[in-house]
């Protein structure tokens, strides 16, 4: 049933969106003066299986455009972000991105904050030639069409990708872990997962580890992991590469750990979330480890954390940071453009350079719009994460 | 020590034996209310659902341990079963079949969506309600929580048993299972059967619902989706309208599933679920202990 209403709203996003393409030529041509807005869209997680990164998200991006508001605006104009809920599923996002680009006409979207789901709203942007900044997601993919290895135009990012957090991983899983084999758990619905576990294969096989084995869930469906940990425990690898979200790795090391399995897990940025831990239970998630953006506790984060929590009342999360950053780039970026027009802004972003965020500097690689960064290394311990290295880029 | 083969396969029986059980639970409504009035209700996993926001309502909010919790969702979504029956399905009971069909299937797009209105998409997680104890035996390993919810389904399913073969109400559920018209004629009240019917139903689909909470501990308004399907599969599976079937059928459903998982085919785990479903509608579509005189409730 549910297959059928998805193949259903799908149909009617091609549709549409069909029917926009050839119907206008020009759209966000008009209103610009002075007294309207800049509206920029927001298609962001905000319910769902990761709902926690996208409202992060969207809290630091309104933090970010009241700050720059109360500064007086940007080309002596208001930011206002108009937000749509993508609800964590791909299909939802065309829709919410078709939603933002035609009926709200922003000048950019940001957003989304998983690969998938950012994938998803890649055909609806890049035929309306709106520029579209993720903040988080990392699949290689994204931003360069892997049919001609072309860099998608008005696709950017505010994180590192994949590849380079697999090695990242690998290469920790081999020298800190001390582990010569390895079992891999991978989301076979996403992107990001499936990235994620190939580049940690390729690197950790390159260190001479082995890959005892590698098994397969559906994340949002299935809730019981234990016939594919009962198998994995029998191989009895030396840790465990588990590249999801913090929704089903918090179920996996739990149950996990419930079949007495005590090896190291290991995953991605995907973890970062308190939630795990309310899932997973603090003792399950102890000997656990992730690579990450940013640390909560790096003091080039100390003002953007006090800002946040004065607005918020929580502490932000990697995806908060990488939220604001976003922000601040589009924002740097209609500074540069001095201008709205999103062939200028998308100028301004290809070209932009030194870019100091609160989650390490940016400057974009023009052929591959990929930010080089440097990335952590977190360890779980009692409940919390805690900052272990820092990993620079290549 | 070479046990280690049949050790992973006891700890897959396990596995399956404890999924197995919430499957059987919520199948055991489906063929009860099939078995009455010939309806497949599809909102049946959704009410699940509803038993299991219910019960981590109670535990989360009233403070309530887990029996008096599963007590306090099992009556909530009797009467929330009973209410359905009233509103959606009893004007049409003399319709034709597919009308009340779809509107089983509209029921349950309302409570998939409508709860997503009420609580968010927001996952929510149940607080940790059983001692994190683990019991090994011979290498195989069961937790509190898989005792607990073996049990609590195997009271469930033999107090239904029960109920249905030696009280006067289970007399007039069988009575109306077998000629709705002659049991009217025979004085029974039918609504009220039917009524009572749905009220079991739903009350084993919250316990189930509670179970699942309980046991993998997330929750959200689209969770009772895929189960609902898979104890379907599984009703289909024992012979719809059949109570032991159901129950058997649900336990089958579990053990395949692990099995599959546990030879290295995750991936082919739902479509192995549904591969049954068709094969047993070719091969026998009366199902396993489906019978030409039928014993139905």
């Amino acid at each position: 049933m549910r297959l059928f209403r998805k193949g259903f709203t799908l149909g009617m996003i091609a549709l549409l969106s069909a029917s926009l393409v050839a119907g206008c030529g020009t759209t966000n041509s008009g209103s610009s003066d002075s007294s309207t807005p800049i509206k920029v869209g927001g298609n962001l997680e905000l319910s769902g299986g990761t709902a926690m990164f996208g409202q992060a998200a969207q809290n630091s991006i309104n933090l970010a455009f009241e700050q720059q508001n109360a500064k007086g605006g940007v080309l002596g104009r208001k930011l206002e972000l108009v937000a749509a809920d993508n609800k964590s599923d791909a299909g939802e996002s065309t829709s919410a991105v078709t939603k933002l680009v035609t009926q709200d006409k922003v000048v950019a979207v940001i957003g989304s904050m998983t690969s998938s789901v950012t994938l998803a709203a890649v055909p609806v942007v890049t035929d309306n030639k709106i520029p579209m900044i993720s903040p988080s997601g990392t699949n290689a993919k994204l931003t360069v069409d892997p049919a001609n290895g072309e860099v998608r135009p008005w696709i950017f990012r505010a994180c590192f990708i994949d590849p380079f957090q697999g090695q990242v991983g690998a290469n920790f899983a081999l020298t800190n872990l001390k582990a010569k084999t390895a079992a891999v758990i991978i989301d076979q619905k996403s992107d990001y997962s499936k990235g994620l576990a190939e580049a940690f294969i390729t690197n950790f096989t390159k260190g001479n580890g082995q890959i005892l084995g590698t098994e397969q869930y559906v994340a949002g469906s299935d809730k019981d992991f234990r016939p594919i940990l009962t198998r994995i425990k029998a191989k009895n690898p030396d840790m465990v590469w588990l590249p999801g979200y913090y929704q089903e790795v918090g179920l996996i090391v739990k149950q996990a750990r419930e079949l007495g399995m005590k090896m190291p897990f290991m995953g991605g940025d995907g973890w970062d979330d308190p939630q795990l831990f309310n899932i997973g239970g603090n003792e399950a998630m102890n000997n656990t480890f992730y690579c990450d953006h940013v640390a909560t506790d790096d003091p080039a984060m100390a003002t953007f954390v006090s800002d946040y929590k004065a607005k918020f009342n929580s502490v932000p999360n990697a995806m908060g940071a990488l939220g604001y950053d976003a922000a601040n780039l589009l924002i740097k970026a209609i500074e540069n453009a001095q201008s709205t027009d999103p062939e200028k802004l998308r100028t301004a972003l290809e070209t932009m350079k030194g870019f100091k965020g609160v989650g390490g500097e940016i400057t974009i690689d023009p052929k591959t719009h990929n930010p080089q960064k440097s990335a952590v290394i977190k360890a779980n311990k009692d409940g919390k994460p805690t900052f272990l290295t820092r990993v620079a880029p290549q | 020590m070479g046990s280690s083969i049949t050790q992973q396969i006891f700890q897959q029986i396990v596995n399956g034996l404890s999924l197995g059980s919430i499957y059987a639970l919520i199948a055991l409504g489906y063929t009860m209310v099939y078995g009455i009035i010939k309806l497949i209700n599809f909102a049946h996993g959704d009410i699940m659902m509803v038993g299991a926001y219910a019960g981590w309502y109670a535990i989360t909010v009233l403070h309530l341990s887990f029996l008096p919790a599963l007590l306090f969702a099992m009556v909530a979504c009797a009467l929330l079963g009973v209410v359905i029956e009233r509103i959606a399905y009893k004007p049409l009971r003399n319709a034709s079949r597919i009308a009340a069909l779809i509107t089983a299937i509209g029921v349950s797009l309302f409570l998939e969506y409508g709860g997503m209105l009420l609580v968010t998409a927001q996952v929510r997680t149940y607080p940790p309600v059983f001692p994190e104890t683990m019991y090994s035996f011979h290498g195989v390993i069961f937790k509190y929580g898989d005792i607990v919810m073996l049990l609590t389904s195997t009271i469930l399913m033999v107090l239904l048993h029960i109920t249905v073969q030696y009280t006067k109400m289970g007399k007039a559920m069988r009575a109306v299972s077998f000629d709705k018209d002659a049991a009217l004629l025979m004085g029974i009240n039918t609504n009220n059967i039917i009524s009572f019917t749905f009220a079991i139903g739903s009350a084993l689909a919250a316990a189930a619902g509670v179970l699942m909470g309980v046991y993998f501990n997330t929750i959200d308004p689209l969770m009772g989706i895929i189960p609902g399907l898979k104890a379907f599969v599984a009703a289909v599976l024992g012979g719809i309208g059949i109570i032991p079937g159901a129950m058997v059928g649900g336990l089958m459903l579990g053990l395949i599933e692990s099995i599959v998982s546990g030879l290295g085919a995750s991936t082919w785990r739902d479509a192995v679920a549904f591969l049954i479903l068709i094969l047993v509608l070719i091969v026998k579509p009366s199902g396993l202990f489906g019978k030409n005189v039928r014993e139905k409730v």
